[in-house]
């Protein structure tokens, strides 16, 4: 595997701390006291109703949005202290896609590797179409694709930079049981490989025996947190 | 540096790729533009004359207009698959964000007012072949600050629900002086005796009005973009 180097250089970070983490949106408070560590090689599943704060979560994780109060460290660094170094090892794929829906598949793959500053974009964007088994679509722009194809490819996107911390919202959203299955082959490969995976879903059964521990969030608090579940619908039903 | 240069490159490709798959910014910014001229050319020429320096003024209205409608768009683009946030995710610096959409509307309101220079000089017989090198820099000068200013309001109110509002009331009284320089200096090359002296006056002014909204803008988009 090729290992990233931008022109800043390469960070590395064994951790996601969350500590004591709250996010408010004007008078709604959507995280409230959050602390969380996740470690490298690790699956964490992150569950819970709709409006838990799941996605603010995830989004404050990969900097785009600021707490409240609290911090989040990678390693021992914050956002602020790693700056664009941080976001070059992160990997975000969102509710929304982050595509452009009037470029080819192939050139939205290339534009953000070119973005990442990776070496051979034009290989890794071919190599990662493959992988999403879109490459006899490459030439096709993103508009023409059908939701469970954008979520490939929007997960080749996120990947595309080989991110020390991943982070998924609804990854499993129109996909497939043979892409589903794939997408649990990737993120089991990503924890072999090192990776601190966060994947924030509803889809239960499909990480069912994925997740090393899960993260259960209800109204913006931390309910629980589990290590290696048996029986994830349960538990979620006993937590939420 | 160069870095800096690559990712600004790549965005104003980006964005311009696309609207030459969709042209809908070019179309609709250059039929709101002509569209303008020709309802004040009708209003303002009587007999086959124009009014005295109404061709600069109208000129500018059409460019403010057209570069208000093509910064809102040209952002909800970016707001509708949310690719902005994708953008400040990669690991470059953020102002080379800034500086790519900047271009890129640039080079499409340069476009524009390749077409709407002449039809103005044609309905308002304005002299627009008389001093052809400093009419164009003038434009360009004037072009700069404003889409400047714009494209960070437009960038910074990419999350509101009353963009479409907010961008032409926040950005008119900024570039307020912009504007005036561009019209006085236009007025001064459309006069029957072109005044060089004073052309070159406003242009200097809107090249230092440039400097300092392009330093502030690049200075302001990290912490504005960053919630």
């Amino acid at each position: 595997m090729d290992r990233i180097h931008t022109d800043r250089g390469l960070i590395e970070f064994d951790t996601l701390s969350f500590d004591d983490v709250s996010r408010r949106f004007g008078r709604r408070r959507a995280l409230a006291h959050v602390t969380l560590e996740c470690r490298a090689g690790e699956v964490i599943g992150l569950l819970g109703p709709n409006g838990a704060g799941k996605s603010t979560l995830l989004a404050i994780a990969a900097t785009l949005m600021s707490p409240s109060t609290g911090a989040v460290r990678y390693g021992s660094l914050t956002a602020r202290q790693a700056g664009g170094e941080l976001r070059a090892r992160i990997g975000l794929l969102a509710h929304d896609l982050y595509l452009y829906p009037e470029l080819t598949a192939i050139e939205n793959l290339e534009f953000f590797g070119r973005l990442y500053l990776l070496p051979d974009p034009r290989r890794r964007a071919e190599a990662a179409l493959d992988r999403a088994g879109l490459a006899s679509r490459a030439g096709e722009p993103v508009l023409a694709f059908s939701r469970g194809m954008r979520q490939r490819l929007a997960l080749e996107r996120a990947l595309l930079h080989e991110p020390r911390l991943v982070l998924l919202d609804e990854p499993f959203t129109g996909l497939d049981d043979e892409s589903s299955r794939r997408l649990i082959d990737r993120l089991s490969a990503l924890r072999s490989g090192g990776a601190i995976v966060v994947v924030s879903t509803h889809d239960l059964e499909a990480v069912e025996g994925l997740v090393d521990r899960v993260a259960v969030l209800r109204d913006g608090r931390l309910a629980a947190v589990e290590q290696r579940p048996a029986a994830l619908r349960d538990t979620y039903r006993r937590l939420v | 540096m160069k870095a800096f240069a690559t990712i600004a490159w790549l965005v104003m490709r980006k964005d311009l790729t696309i609207e030459v798959r969709s042209r809908e910014i070019v179309y609709t910014t250059l039929f709101f533009a002509v569209s303008c001229v020709l309802v004040f050319a009708f209003s303002f020429v009587r007999d086959g004359r124009a009014l005295d320096d109404a061709a600069a003024g109208i000129l500018w209205i059409a460019i403010a207009f057209a570069g208000t409608l093509a910064l809102g768009r040209a952002f909800e683009r970016e707001r509708q698959s949310e690719t902005l946030q994708a953008l400040l995710l990669a690991p470059t610096d953020r102002p080379a964000i800034f500086t790519g959409k900047l271009l890129g509307l640039l080079i499409l309101l340069g476009g524009v007012e390749i077409v709407l220079v002449p039809i103005v000089g044609l309905l308002f017989q304005a002299p627009i072949f008389a001093r052809p090198m400093l009419l164009a820099f003038l434009l360009a000068a004037g072009t700069v600050g404003f889409v400047a200013v714009g494209t960070l309001f437009a960038a910074m109110l990419v999350r509101s629900k009353s963009r479409d509002v907010l961008l032409p009331v926040l950005l008119y009284p900024v570039t307020i002086p912009v504007i005036i320089a561009g019209v006085r200096g236009t007025a001064a090359l459309f006069q029957a005796e072109v005044d060089e002296p004073m052309a070159r006056l406003w242009i200097t002014m809107l090249v230092a009005f440039d400097a300092v909204f392009v330093t502030l803008a690049l200075w302001t988009f990290e912490p504005v973009m960053t919630e």
